[in-house]
């Protein structure tokens, strides 16, 4: 598997004029990488990973999945979202095998393959709940063996834990670190947050806003599993949060320049 | 159970009051019957077979009028709700004929079709199928954009996004559509058998009226009464307790 992103650039046009969202986004991703797209909100991270998703086109520049030119979406990159998204019409197990069921694959073999994301997610006693009936933190759970139950090369992760307590947030760190481990899948992770891109990365990519490119690449090779806690990381999170903060001043500065300009 | 015994008790002292009334005497038996001799109408049309034979003629042209409208206004709604040319085409014209109360289309129908069946089932399309494709449409315009990409980044597209996402999405809006389209469809199956006598419970309706037999029409009223209130308690009803629980729409108590 191998990931490349080309000059990739988008504009979003709207009758208050030109928001350059992306620009000039040239991205490689080695296979079996957790590598974190770190930025404040706006800066058009969420964009970039619609992108790779191929939900959204680029209006130049390309993306390329084993050098074909990404143009759709499709079951090799699933994207995970900060809304678990979960269909309320089916039940637990259901939602898990949506996708190999939209692709038309036999009963037996899909209840087979939702029944082992389920174990892999600790989630097997629910398989017949209701969506309703979960956590936040279930939810997520669910979501995630719904996309891992396609076996994609690439997960796409928008923001998925930010609208989860801390304490849920935490124990799904441990969660998808262990299950990056066992699965060895590519994970492209966006999040505003330092430490959880720290947590979870190998790489993480500071994007800045307006427009959005990447300003700066950190490796993170603290020894794993990470927890948010740790020393080390705490340091490192120091240092990433000082260049972090510069972007979001700049892009507060460039917010209040274009109310300025419009008033 | 407690809302059900008040219920009973309603309708006991409703009853109560209505024979009360009668027993004064203000108007004339023919004008104001008593509860007793519509109780004995509804008796006597149930034994000797002209009530259930009017039932069974009503039920079948509701079950294919409500049958069409259904197979026309669903696909139609699903339409309409993902094609912005159809809705702003089809949809405006099913907007506007939602204005028209369906009984003026019979003097057409008769028309086209003549004094037949398919003339007063076009009376109940177009009583049903109005409410039945605007309630789809709108249930496919509302389904979660969330939904859409989620299921689309999972590989689903064209018609297995439609069967799979966007049709159950709409599905608690096209019940309510299916229910009201019940309801539209039950009157205006009322409206046109009244008007347009060949058997079926609104002639029964017009046979009273003629026979100057208040006992009769109020009998047959109950009757009407009576299916349209089972049909919603038993099969509206149900589907919609199961959709709420399963989309965790119920609210407590």
């Amino acid at each position: 598997m191998k990931l490349e992103l080309r000059s990739v650039t988008k504009t979003f046009k709207s009758r208050r004029g030109d928001t350059r969202a992306l620009q000039d986004i040239t991205l490689d991703v080695a296979s079996g990488e957790f590598v974190c797209l770190l930025g404040p909100s706006g800066c058009g991270k969420s964009t970039l990973l619609n992108i790779v998703a191929g939900l959204e086109k680029p209006d130049s520049g390309e993306v390329r999945m084993d050098d074909q030119p990404v143009t759709r979406p499709g079951r090799d990159r699933v994207v995970i979202f900060q809304e678990a998204a979960l269909f309320p019409w089916l039940n637990v197990c259901d939602n898990v095998a949506f996708g190999l069921a939209a692709a038309g694959a036999p009963p037996a073999e899909r209840m087979d393959k939702a029944m082992q994301y389920l174990r892999l997610v600790r989630l097997v006693s629910f398989k017949k709940a209701f969506v309703h009936e979960l956590s936040g933190g279930m939810k997520q759970r669910v979501a995630l063996a719904r996309a891992l139950a396609l076996e994609p090369q690439v997960l796409l992760m928008d923001e998925p834990f930010a609208a989860l307590d801390a304490q849920t947030r935490d124990s799904l760190h441990d969660e998808l670190q262990d299950i990056w481990a066992q699965t060895g899948k590519t994970i492209l992770f966006v999040t505003h947050n330092v430490r959880e891109a720290l947590v979870l990365g190998d790489r993480v990519l500071l994007m800045s806003a307006r427009p959005g490119h990447i300003k700066r690449e950190f490796c993170c090779v603290l020894p794993r599993p990470r927890q948010i806690e740790d020393h080390a990381l705490v340091d490192a999170a120091r240092q990433v949060l000082a260049d972090l903060k510069e972007e979001v001043m700049a892009a507060a500065q460039e917010e209040a320049e274009h109310e300025r300009l419009a008033a | 159970m407690n809302g059900w015994r008040l219920r009973l008790l309603f309708f006991i002292a409703l009853l109560a009051a209505w024979e009360a009334l009668f027993r004064l005497r203000l108007w004339p038996p023919y004008v104001f019957p008593s509860m007793l001799s519509v109780g004995e109408s509804l008796r006597a049309g149930l034994a000797d077979g002209s009530y259930p034979l009017a039932i069974a003629v009503s039920i079948r042209r509701i079950l294919m009028g409500y049958g069409l409208s259904l197979a026309i206004g669903i696909p139609l709604g699903l339409l309409q709700g993902r094609i912005k040319f159809v809705q702003d085409t089809v949809g405006t014209l099913v907007l506007s004929l939602q204005a028209l109360p369906s009984i003026c289309w019979l003097p057409l129908a008769l028309l086209w079709f003549g004094l037949s069946e398919k003339a007063i089932l076009f009376v109940v399309v177009m009583g049903a199928v109005l409410s039945v494709t605007l309630a789809t449409a709108d249930g496919v315009r509302n389904t979660p954009p969330l939904y859409l990409r989620a299921a689309r980044t999972m590989g689903a597209q064209g018609l297995t996004l439609y069967t799979r996402v966007i049709l159950p999405a709409a599905l608690p809006a096209i019940i309510s559509g299916m229910k009201l389209g019940w309801s539209f469809a039950w009157r205006s199956l009322m409206a046109g058998e009244l008007l347009y006598v060949s058997l079926g419970l609104g002639q029964l309706l017009t046979m009273g009226r003629e026979l100057n037999d208040m006992s009769q029409v109020i009998a047959v009223m109950m009757v009407i009464v009576a299916i349209g209130l089972l049909v919603d308690r038993a099969l509206f009803s149900p589907v919609e307790r199961r959709i709420r629980e399963r989309w965790g729409l119920h609210t407590a108590g």
